[in-house]
This record gives C-alpha cells, structure tokens and sequence, in this order.
C-alpha cells in the first residue's frame, strides 16, 4: 500500500472539509482497501465515515424505509423491523461477500462503489430508492451511471438511502463460482401490480433495468410470463468467465427464479 | 503517523504507527501476536481472522488505526488459566487441521458462528457461514465436524455458566 493519512471524521460536515483533492472516502473499506493493498488505488488521504452516528442505522415507518449509508451489511441482514416490512432486501444483505465482510461492508460504500457485480445496486433499481447525499436527492435510475461511476460529484457524500417497501420482492443470483461475486443476480419487486427489475452483475454498463421484462411481469407475476422475453446479449458483458450469450442467458433464469421465489 | 489505542486480548495498548499500517501488521510486528496469520494478498483467505468488538473481521483488511477504540481478541486470547477453549479443544479432537496454517482464522470464525447462530448450529450453516476462510489441506469435512463439536461444547459451557 502506497502512504497515505488517515483521518476519522466526526461529523459529514468535518468528512467533506478533509476530502481534499486527491482524498477517499472510507466506508467498511472492502473493496477500497484490497485495491489499495493492490497498489490500484492511492488516495493521499482515507476520511472514515463510519464513526458519524447520523450515517448509522435502519428506520422503518409503515412501508417507508430509511436506511443510513454506514449500516453494515450484517445489520442490515439482522434488522427486525426490515425484515418484517422488506425481507428480500434483508436477504439479500445476508448473502453479500461472507459473514467478515458483512460486519465491516456498508450499504452506501456498496452503492458509491457501483461494482457491477454488487448485489445492492439491483435492489436500488428495483425498488425505486432514493439516494440521499450531503447536497441531494438522487432518485437510484439516476444514480448508477455506468460500471463503477455513479451520479456522486467529487467530494459528495452518501448519507442514507430511502424506498417504499414492495407489497412484493426477491432477488436471486448465479455466482461465479470461485469468485463468489454475482455473474447475474436480479432483483424483482412488486409495487401494486406495476413491477420494476433491477440487474447486477450482467450488463457492460453497470447495474441496469430490464424493461422488457418489467411489462411482461407487470401484466402477469409468473415465472412463464417471461418466457417470450429475448434478453439483449449485446447490452452483456463478457469475460472469461462468461461469454454475453450466457449472461443473457442467466438473467432470465434468475428472474424466473426471483418471480418464482415471490 | 497515528498513535494507535486498543484492548487486545484484554490488554491495554498503544502504539505509533503509520497511517497505512494494517491491523494485521500492527498485531504480528508490533505485538508480536503472530497467530494471527497472513495467508494471501487479496483479502479472500481468512487466516487473519480476528474479533473486533466481538465479531469476526479480517484484520488484513483493517487499518490499525479503523481499531483504535476498538476491542480486538486474537487466538492468543481464546484459552485462559492454561485451558484450551472449547473451540481449540475441538479442531484437536477431531483432526480439524493437517498443515495448520488456516486454523486461527478458522477457529476466530467459529467461534463468531457460534456467537450468531447458537450452539445447535447445522451443518449447512457452517459450511455457509466459512464461505471466507479457505483450507487447502482438509477438504473442510473435518473443520465442520470439529466446529459443530466446539458449537455443542460452547453451548454446555454456557448453560453451566448460566447455572
């Protein structure tokens, strides 16, 4: 790891008068640090978000959520009250990375990191989130701009995210099998009849809806509704570890699954 | 440069170290604690697995200076009065381990599974749950075995506790 100067911020305010120019903003540090360890990234400085107390915890109103940007991914998984108002986004955190991961990764590094094979980015999509920042609102179809960037400016801050539960939800992944992260994983999720899917993990520019099959579902909640749906290889990514065919392919396994899991 | 405060294996310490000093490092190298193992580069092995504030965390992916404040255990800190704990007891008992190298991170995991799920934890669970720490000796079957064995053994000790 190159040098570099840590600084443990107290409040959002004192976090973005240290960010600098050249700064990072550390979260769980779960992918920040590996690619640091890595020589990948070298901020100069790491401001550590993770103290502020108003970047901590879950709130559930109803069906309204709120969720701060530092909560873990094991807090999250472990919420009651989320767990009763949306459980498929509280299993999804519980199936993130693996349990050390979970009690360090948060919600907000996940979304600002917009990793393509990140499981939350589907689930912002698919639940028609907020992202709430230091300056703005920022509705989730806008946020997630493409593989690794996000609709952030420099210096911005994610401070919670916010959505109204589903009357349903489920998100199912295929992983990669030594990497464990998500080859496909989508998101599906009910909001009175009008149905919203959210995709990690396949397309070439990030976590992205598939609208083709949100108006196939939307008439019709069944796992066979989305069998005339043709999933458009060309918008896939492919590597090594799977050509885009294949990927198109798995997206729409995974969706029959998640419908069927509803 | 940070000056660094912590309990480790409840021990008062401090420390000046870089800013960039891993809590692995500062364990191994500055408190000579060096069961605590570093078995990759990558942050996926989970031989430094260690407890902050009571839950399972890889310490090579942690600043020193993230766990100031904090309460760190290490694998020195499981057994006391000369005892084995509960979960050491059991990898020895049930061939948990061949080369060894694995097996800090693997008991510091079992031990946090244990804490979470409870002494009657299931096989599925376990082999789930160790999806971060990686054996390239045992094939694992005997880890489950041995962690399933310390999960009951932890459970009587507690009720015996509660009594």
């Amino acid at each position: 790891m190159y040098e570099t100067s840590y600084h443990r911020a107290d409040s959002v305010a004192d976090a973005a008068s240290k960010i600098g120019d050249e700064g990072k903003y550390l979260a769980g540090g779960m992918t920040l640090l590996p690619t640091m360890k890595q020589r990948l990234a070298a901020p100069d400085t790491l401001v550590d978000l993770t103290h502020i107390g108003d970047l901590k915890g879950v709130s559930v109103n109803g069906k309204e959520v709120r969720i701060g940007a530092m909560t873990t991914h094991a807090e999250v998984n472990g919420d009651a009250a989320l767990q009763s108002a949306c459980p498929s986004l509280a299993k999804l955190a519980g199936g993130i990375g693996d349990p050390a991961v979970r009690h360090r990764g948060t919600i907000g590094g996940s979304i600002a990191n917009h990793d393509p094979a990140a499981d939350y980015p589907a689930a912002m999509l698919a639940l028609n989130a907020t992202i709430h920042t230091d300056s703005r609102e920022i509705s989730a179809d806008d946020f997630f701009s493409g593989m690794f960037e996000t609709a952030l400016n420099e210096g911005e801050i994610v401070t919670a995210i916010s959505f109204t539960a589903p009357d349903k939800g489920a998100y199912e992944k295929f992983r990669n099998p030594a990497s464990r992260y998500a080859m496909a994983g989508v998101f599906v999720a009910d909001h009175g009849g009008d149905v919203r899917v959210g995709v990690s993990g396949a397309y070439s520019n990030g976590a992205s809806r598939n609208s083709e099959m949100e108006t196939a579902l939307s008439g019709n909640l069944s796992a066979d509704a989305l069998d005339g749906v043709a999933v458009d290889a060309g918008d896939m990514l492919s590597d090594i570890h799977g050509s885009s065919d294949y990927r198109a392919h798995l997206v729409k396994v995974m969706a029959k699954r998640a419908v069927a899991a509803m | 440069m940070a000056k660094v405060e912590m309990t480790i294996n409840g021990r008062s310490v401090s420390g000046v170290v870089e800013d960039r000093m891993l809590l692995v490092d500062f364990l191994r190298e500055e408190r000579n604690l060096t069961g605590t193992h570093i078995g990759c580069d990558t942050s996926q092995c989970g031989s430094c697995v260690v407890h902050v504030d009571g839950k399972a965390v890889k310490s090579c992916t942690m600043l020193a200076a993230q766990a100031a404040g904090s309460e760190i255990t290490t694998i020195e800190g499981l057994a006391s009065d000369g005892e084995l704990h509960p979960m050491q007891a059991a990898f020895r008992d049930n061939h948990g381990l061949q080369c060894g190298f694995c097996t800090p991170g693997m008991i510091m995991t079992a031990v946090d599974i244990v804490n979470r799920e409870g002494a009657d934890v299931d096989e599925q669970t376990i082999r789930e749950q160790l999806e971060g720490n990686i054996c390239r000796c045992t094939g694992y079957h005997n880890i489950v075995k041995s962690i399933a064995a310390g999960a009951k053994e932890m459970g009587s000790g507690m009720k015996e506790a509660a009594e």
